[in-house]
Formats: structure tokens, sequence, C-alpha cells
């Protein structure tokens, strides 16, 4: 299990170094620069802020100080936000977009389950049908489309939230919501899914023979079993949910992540750019290596290669 | 099966209670803060506002986009403000101007800072120093450079004690020009020109990355609370000496990026203004608020237009650059595409500044004109038949309402002159880095004047490598008449020497003009007095509620 890990990580390490560097070549590689805008600067000037910034040197000096600067986790000055590091950037939004994606996370995780669970129990029945459509619903109304829907009904027509803004309790409901509609849709779909396959099995037909009650049969031995794609789904889904949506965070004005990280990007903000990529790409990475050891807790038969077994 | 349906409705019941509960107290307190409002006798003097995004920086000297310039406008004050679209004495309680117009003397006012201070003119002077100093990296430098020897220091080839300012004492401040500059006065109104608490700037120089005790500001409003990406809070200066006319407690900003979000927490009184110059409101809910009545409108000082790379065949000739300017229905542009009351222009400076321009140089859609031109021009570069003519690429920055305007003007130059156009559309890095390199044939740009006097427009076309022009055009005559009028005293005689150029500029058109801008918002019909300028700058210091 060590030795797995510790591959792991290497291999991780490895990944966000080749990520680092396209994005650095593929971001000095588009046109424009941060300075540039509409009205263009005095040369003098943005000689001056080149000088400053650093952007004059030659590229290789910039990218191996860059790297360096990296590894002491000092993603540098904002190149537009004066007087604000991008590790306040990322200080400051990834909270915020933390806990609407763990608030969305959990309704999607719950609610997906419950629904998944209800369909494949009652199979073809009106239940069924109901908790599918739904299901259809979800993934199939953009997000975009879904927010200005529950802003509309929700906020305008019944003055339950407020229609946006980042303030208390209340103002975390609507985006949440709409930030969960397509996962959970996706998570039911799958739950139901997997649990009829799960149910069609022997061992289900040898507890019912058993006499174990449907509650039981369902908790202990079904759901266990059916929550495998569940899981595989959520390390990527958490990543991206946690990291904060583009779309939701704009409609609904929220100072998350998500949001800052577009806008870095056509403000061509490079320490930006780069910073919340970097910080992404290991979020991404760990979530996806935090699903692999979940699944040997979960399905005692994954055995995790590099384990004693597997050699 | 029966006990696990109702043990999932009870678990729905509890889930929307749980909602319901999280809502109803919102309801309650918008309810309330609706009943206070009836109450003639203590109207809550809050403003709510929205800014769109995270302002670039909120020190005078470094700020350099709108939405900084928005705030420090509520919160600091420069020798003098734009009223009434005339600047009037602020922190400045009068001023002398030398014979020639280049030595300006200000007597300023007694009035303090946030923390008690008092303004001097020292705070003038050590402000304007440390953003012209190259050290600090101010992008808006640029907008002291008519300071003598403003330029000089910020390039490195002069001395901070060279530049043309200077505290004579605690009230006096003597400023020098490199020229004589007829609208210094505007100037000063802007936000580059605003002082800095020097006492605080050279103990803490931090002291503008965040709201505190150390963030003083000479204004009618002081920042009390700045969460970055999410708002600011700026509550009424008692320390300003205007306060008393100031009537507003409280402004709030928000920052929501979505003009649709914008106008749905406007109609739910979530916010008293949506759109400009704060904010913005989504282009296909003007018609509809226009039709209720709702939708408010003012010109500014702004022109959309369409540059011509004369450098590129057949941009190179006048008669085709006319043929081109001459076939665009601009009334059709702004009635069926912008919407946004617009006004058509036939003329580079906005009617703000020259109100003659309203009718501008030539007619438009002139459609017979244009076929002459073009049959003029054809024959110029050898051309016997439209259809030799090569299609030109109309550029812009991919946006849907420079789509929809491009769409129009490629089916009129088609139909109007049988000329075939491509559309090309690119990020807005992108599209701006072609354009100042001067890979394009035809592009849009807008441009919006940073100070009330035609020169910002024309002298953007004042030399081939002026940085704005990219058009290459260039005209010894236009030069000249630029150069000269920056020296003219009189204002009259300076106005016919800006208007004889923009004449020129007009006959020549490296330039198609196509609309001058306005600004479109709503408002709370309560909410009075608030102080639009012709740049599209809004200053609350007057605003109230009825």
């Amino acid at each position: 299990m060590l030795r797995y890990i510790s591959r792991r990580l290497l291999s991780i390490l490895l990944s966000l170094f080749l990520i680092i560097t396209a994005t650095f070549f593929l971001m000095r590689a588009a046109p424009g620069g941060p300075f540039s805008g509409e009205k263009k600067l005095p040369p003098e000037i943005e000689k001056n802020l080149n000088e400053y910034y650093g952007l004059d040197r030659p590229w290789y000096e910039q990218y191996t100080d860059y790297l360096v600067s990296i590894a002491k986790w000092d993603f540098g000055p904002s190149f537009k936000y004066k007087g604000q590091t991008v590790n306040d950037l990322i200080n400051e939004g990834f909270p915020v977009s933390f806990f609407l994606g763990m608030e969305a996370l959990l309704l999607a995780v719950s609610l997906g389950i419950l629904l998944g669970v209800i369909a494949a129990l009652n199979h073809n029945k009106w239940q069924d049908y109901g908790a599918m459509i739904f299901a259809v619903l979800g993934i199939s109304v953009p997000s975009f489309i879904m927010a200005s829907l529950l802003q509309y009904v929700l906020a305008i027509k019944l003055g339950m939230f407020p229609v946006a803004r980042w303030e208390s309790l209340q103002h975390t409901v609507l985006p949440a919501l709409a930030l969960a509609a397509t996962p959970m849709a996706f998570i039911a779909r799958l739950t139901r899914s997997s649990m009829l396959e799960v149910l069609s099995n022997d061992y289900i037909r040898t507890a019912k023979a058993k006499g174990l009650s449907k509650g039981q049969i369902t908790v202990k031995h079904a759901i266990r079993n059916a929550l495998l794609p569940v899981v595989t789904y959520l390390g990527p889904l958490s990543a991206a949910v946690l990291t904060g949506s583009f779309v939701i965070e704009k409609i609904f004005g929220i100072p998350g992540l998500g949001s800052q990280f577009v806008l870095s990007i056509s403000n061509r903000d490079y320490t930006t750019i780069m910073g919340v990529t970097v910080f992404y790409s290991i979020l991404l990475l760990f979530s996806v290596l935090l699903v692999d050891i979940a699944y040997g807790l979960i399905d005692p038969r994954i055995k995790l290669a590099g384990g004693k077994k597997g050699e | 099966m029966k006990k696990r349906l109702s043990l999932l409705f009870s678990l729905m019941l509890v889930l929307s209670v749980f909602l319901a509960a999280c809502g109803g107290f919102n309801k309650k307190e918008s309810a309330g803060e609706k009943t206070g409002g009836e109450k003639k006798a203590d109207v809550p003097q809050e403003l709510r506002v929205n800014i769109n995004t995270e302002p670039f920086s909120l020190h005078p000297g470094l700020a350099n986009d709108s939405t900084s310039g928005t705030v420090l406008r509520q919160t600091f004050e420069g020798l003098t403000v734009i009223k009434d679209g005339k600047p009037k004495l602020a922190a400045a309680e009068s001023y002398d101007v030398s014979d020639d117009l280049t030595t300006y003397t200000f007597k300023l006012r007694d009035a303090k800072w946030t923390n008690g201070d008092p303004v001097t003119a020292q705070d003038f002077e050590y402000a304007w120093k440390w953003a012209l100093d190259p050290k600090n990296q101010s992008q808006y430098a640029y907008q002291l450079y008519y300071i003598k020897n403003g330029q000089a220091f910020n390039e490195g080839k002069a001395k901070a004690e060279d530049v043309g300012v200077k505290a004579l004492d605690d009230k006096t401040l003597q400023v020098t020009l490199e020229n004589p500059t007829p609208y210094f006065l505007e100037l000063t109104a802007f936000y580059t020109y605003y002082p800095v608490n020097s006492k605080i700037a050279q103990k803490n120089p931090d002291w503008y990355k965040n709201a505190g005790p150390d963030y003083t500001s000479n204004g009618p409003f002081k920042m009390t609370t700045w969460e970055h990406n999410n708002k600011i809070v700026l509550e009424k200066n008692e320390t300003y000496w205007d306060a008393k006319n100031v009537k507003l407690t409280k402004i709030s900003m928000s920052m929501v990026n979505d003009p649709n979000t914008e106008l749905s927490m406007f109609n739910n009184g979530e916010l008293d203004w949506a759109g400009s110059p704060t904010g913005t409101l989504p282009t296909d809910a003007l018609p509809q608020l226009k039709q209720e009545g709702k939708l408010h409108v003012q010109p500014i000082a702004g022109t959309y237009w369409l540059k011509f790379n004369t450098e590129k065949a057949p941009f190179n000739n006048v008669n085709i650059r006319k043929a081109l300017a001459y076939a665009i229905d601009r009334k059709a542009i702004v009635e069926n595409v912008t919407k946004g009351e617009q006004v058509p222009a036939m003329a580079a400076v906005p009617p703000t500044m020259f109100p003659e321009n309203k009718e501008g140089y030539f007619k438009d859609n002139d459609v017979e004109k244009a076929k002459e031109y073009l049959k003029k021009g054809l024959e110029e570069l050898g051309l016997k038949d439209v259809k030799q003519l090569p299609p030109i690429t109309y550029s812009f920055n991919t946006s849907e309402a420079h789509a929809k305007i491009a769409q129009a003007i490629q089916d009129m130059w088609k139909k109007n002159l049988g000329i075939e156009v491509k559309l090309e559309n690119a990020e807005w890095n992108v599209y701006i880095d072609k354009l100042h390199s001067g890979d394009y044939q035809v592009g849009r740009m807008g441009w919006l004047g940073d100070f009330n006097d035609p020169i910002n427009f024309l002298e953007l076309f004042r030399d081939k490598k002026g940085g704005n022009n990219d058009t290459n055009w260039e005209n010894p005559k236009y030069k000249q008449l630029l150069i000269d009028s920056q020296k003219e005293k009189d204002p009259e005689k300076r106005k016919q020497m800006l208007k004889d150029a923009e004449a020129i500029l007009m006959d020549e058109l490296p330039v198609a003009p196509i609309y001058f801008y306005t600004q479109t918002w709503v408002q709370k019909d309560n909410l009075k007095g608030v102080e639009l300028s012709g740049l599209g700058d809004v200053q609350f210091k007057w605003a109230y509620f009825e």
C-alpha cells in the first residue's frame, strides 16, 4: 500500500511538471500581454512594467525562476490586481468555492443516491419513471439555464431567496442547487442501473432466502456494492465542483476561484493563470488518488497494484 | 413499502421547510425595508449599486480602469470636480493662472482626511510625483505628462525635483505645465490627479491594499469594507468639508459580473440602480424596458468606428474608404441592431464635446454618392469592375453585439456596392494585438474620452505610429493643426483649429464612424441627484432618496 502510494505520488509530481510546462509556454504563445489594453500604453511605461515583472528576460530564466518559486508555494503578485498576490486570490477564492462545492456535493450525493435507490427498488413503477424523468431533465438542462430558472422562480416569483451575491447561508442555496442538479441526476442514474444489476445477483437471492428484511438487504448488501461506480464518478466530480464553476459563480456573483480563473485568462494575468492552474491540477490529481484508495476500502476484492499479493 | 414512502416524503418535507425557512427570513427583511421606504419622513439613505468586477486598484495613482474610477470618485476628491458638465472647485478654494497659461496656483480649502489629518498641498505633490515615479509602475502615469517634466521623470530622464508641481506652503500648490493646456481643470478632476495622505503612505506603503484605519481618503465617502471580488461598502465621511450636502449614509457596491443577474436583482429590490455607468444591462432587455418607460438614456463621449488599414489595398485609396463609409445605414443599425438609443455618427468627436456633430460631415446612408466614389476609386486602382475587387475582411473582437453590427454592415456593403465581405472574429487580446500591429483590413473599435475635450479623439490620428492610431494614416496639415491648437490661448480659435482638423479627418476617412455611445440604466424612481458626466462617470455626492 505504502509503495503504491509513493509511486502514485511520484507520477503526480511528473504530471504536475508537464502541466506547468505546457501552460507556461501556451500562455506565452497567446497574443496580447497583461498590459495590452484598448488604450495602448506609452512604450516607456510598458518597458518599465515588463522590466519590473521580469517579462523582458529570456524565457528560460523566467521559466526556471517560476519553477523554483512554485516549489516554495509562492505564485507571485497578480499583474492586474495591484497589491494582491496570487496566493491571496487563491486563499480568498478557494474557501468560497469549496464551501459552495461541499454544499452542492452533499445535495447531489444524498439526493442522487436516494432517488437512484428508490427508482431501482421500484423498477418499472411510477417512482422509477418519475425519478428518471427528473434525472433526464437534470442532465439535459444546462446549468446556466437551471440557474436562471431557479432565480426566476424561487427568488423573483416566490421571494424565498435573494437573486444573487455571497452574504449569508440563504444566499448559498440557489447556487448550490444549480450546481448540484446535473451531478445529482447523473448519480441517480448511475445508482439505479448498478442497483438493478446488483439486485439480480445470487447473493441477494441468498440473503432473501435467509429471511433478511428488505431494508437489511438493501442497505447491507445491495447499496454497498452498487456504490462503486458512484465512487468512481465522485473523484473528478468533487474536484470539478469544489474548485468552482465559472458559469454558476458568474451568474450568482460569487467571489470564488472558478470565476477568477476564467477572468485571469482574458486579463492575461500570467501569474494568476499559472497559480490557479497549478492549484487546480494538484486538487484534481489528489482527488483521483483518493478515489483509487477508497476503492480498496469499499471493495476488498480490488487490490491496489503494488500490494503484497500483487507480487 | 408505504412506510418507506412516507419516510421519503417526510424527509422532503423537512428539506422544504428548511429551504422555506431560509428564504422566509429574507422576505421579512425585504418587506421591512419596503415599509420603511413608504414612510416619507425617514427614507433610508442607503444606495445599492453593482460595479461588475473587482477594481484593479484603489490607489489613485495605480488605478487604470473604470471600476476603480467609480469607487475612487466617491472616496477621494481632486482639486476640481465635474458638475453639470463643467469643472467646479473642490479641494481647491481658488486658483490663479499665469498669462501664458502654463502656471496654475491653487489655494486649498481647509479639509481633512478621514483620520483627521489636514489635506495639504504636500499631499498633492507627493501623490503626483509618486504616480510619475517609474519605480511605482503606474500604468496611468501618462495622464500626468501635461505637467512640466512629468514625462521626463517617468522615463527616468529627469529628477523628481524637476517635476512642475510644488507645495509653496501647506495650502498653496503651484503647478507648471509643459504647454498651455486649456482643459487642465478638467484633468485635475481625474483620479490620477487625486491627492494621497502622504503621512500614512510614507509610513505604510501597503495602505491601499485593504480597507482599514490606514485607508484614508478626502472625499464625500469613506471605504469601510472591501471584500475582494465580493463587495465594497462606503459610508458617509463625517470629516468631509462639505458633509452637510452629502445625504447618503451608505453605498453598497456588489461585484456581480452578469447583466441578467444584475437586472433580476434590481427587479427583486436588491439593487437601486442597474446598468451604466457602474454596471451593465442585458441588450436583449432594452426594448422591453424602453416600452415600459423604465429605461434612462444619456449620450456619452464615445464613438464606435471602423478603422481602415490605409496601407493595405484597396483601403489606401481614399475614394474606396469614402464609398464604404457612405454606404452604411447608421440609422438602421442604431434602431434595429444596437437598440440602445445611440446616435448615428458622421463625425469623429461626440456631440457632448462638439454639439453640432449631431449632424456630421456627410449624409448617412448616401448610397448614390457611395457608388460614385466606388467607381472613381476602382478606376484609380485600375480595376474595371467591382467584381475584380478581392473580398475584404472585417475583423471584430468576439462578442454578440459586435457580430450583429458586422453582419449588418456586411449586408449593406454587399447590397449597396456589390462588395464581398468576410467576417473574422478573435478574442479581445488577440484582436487588439492584431489591430495594433496592423494585421487587419477593416476593424471595429470604440473610443471613450478620458476628459471632456475633443483632443481626446483627434490626437489618436496625429502620428502614424501613435500607439492607438492603428490606421497608419498621417496628414501633415492635420498634425500641424493639432500641434498649434495646443499652444493657442483663445478657446474659440482653438476650437476652430480642432474643427478644421476634424474636417480633414472626415474627408480622408481613415475611420468610418458608426455611432456615438449612450449609456442606459434603470433606477429606483425616488433616487435623485446622481451626477452623471458626459464622459460616463458617476458621482454620488449629491444623491439622495426622496
